[in-house]
């Protein structure tokens, strides 16, 4: 595909070019996370697990992909 | 005096010492010490998944939580917005409605701002969190805090990661009279023998982790931690004795030649 029909978006603070209608689900696969030990937030709203493969990404999207660390 | 089992928000934990996991060297360091420490809570923070390293360690798959309670904290929150933000994100990942609510109003002194905690444990008790409060040593806060529907009250015996021990036992032992709620020290323990007046002071539990995490031997620090916890609280049951300003000698003069 040609890279000027790529979209911004932004994920954990960092700007990633994807294809468009790429799901959330694409996107965690893609980064190789493990969906039982992360929280997913789509522009500030917690997204429920379940349904990742139903949502497409648009431009201009900020996610926020969690985990637990180490913390007092 | 048969000790009443360690109950926080209707669930029973067998150890009276949480355990925090940061801080340590590695991951590995980190479950020695748990392991050693004899916890059945360990507090753990939320933040950013590192992107760009994709094979970095993660902290569960080192602490198993089907085998330790994760106490999820609002580690780095300085409003109830924030705090909230964090805790439903730390339920996405498990499910885990007992939290450790932790406001802090300073960045220097890392006190807990009070007026933004209670509004925090208010909304998340409504929202269904089991709060566990991180607060000052204020009675009154205490009390206010309980009202708002706290699971457990957890002030701190000096600043977090001071090491300092016990800087008020008044105040701890006026909370501890007001309320029947789980009392835990939370922050300011250095050594042994702080944890062990923590317990001695009436309180059910003790959460620790800079003085562990930070010793030259954490692993053994847990186990002396895990023991203090312990003896503390034997002693407290056991009653002590009044103490006198003259002696009272141990051998009687009866028979004495």
């Amino acid at each position: 595909m040609n890279i000027k029909n790529k979209i911004k978006i932004t994920v954990n603070g960092k700007q990633m070019q994807i294809i468009p209608k790429f799901t959330l689900k694409s996107l965690i696969t893609k980064l190789k996370m493990p969906l039982n030990k992360i929280a997913i937030e789509l522009n500030k709203k917690i997204i429920d697990k379940n349904r990742i493969s139903k949502i497409r990404l648009k431009k201009g999207d900020k996610i926020e992909i969690v985990h637990f660390i180490g913390g007092g | 005096m048969i000790d009443k089992r360690f109950k926080i928000a209707n669930k029973i934990f067998k150890s009276r010492l949480i355990v925090g996991t940061g801080k340590y060297k590695s991951f590995s360091e980190c479950a020695k010490a748990i392991k050693t420490s004899g916890a059945d809570i360990v507090t753990v923070a939320v933040r950013r998944v590192n992107i760009s390293n994709k094979n970095k360690a993660r902290l569960m798959d080192y602490i198993d939580p089907k085998k330790i309670t994760y106490l999820p904290n609002t580690a780095g929150c300085f409003t109830a917005e924030d705090a909230i933000r964090t805790l439903r994100l730390a339920r996405e990942i498990g499910g885990w409605k007992l939290v450790k609510l932790e406001v802090l109003g300073d960045k220097r002194n890392l006190f807990p701002e009070m007026i933004e905690t209670l509004r925090s444990t208010e909304l998340l008790t409504k929202e269904g969190f089991k709060v566990m409060v991180y607060c000052n040593d204020d009675p009154l806060m205490a009390k206010r805090l309980e009202n708002a529907g706290a699971v457990a009250i957890m002030p701190l015996a000096a600043p977090i990661g001071s090491g300092l021990g016990i800087q008020n036992k008044v105040n701890i032992k006026i909370i501890r009279k007001q309320t029947k709620l789980p009392l835990i020290i939370d922050a300011g323990i250095g050594q042994a023998s702080d944890a062990s007046i923590a317990m001695e002071l009436g309180c059910d539990g003790v959460l620790i982790n800079t003085a562990i995490a930070k010793a030259k031997n954490p692993s053994q620090m847990a186990e002396a931690m895990k023991l203090a916890v312990i003896s503390g609280r034997k002693s407290y049951l056991s009653g002590r004795i009044n103490p006198n300003l003259y002696g009272s000698a141990s051998t009687t003069n009866k028979g004495i030649i």
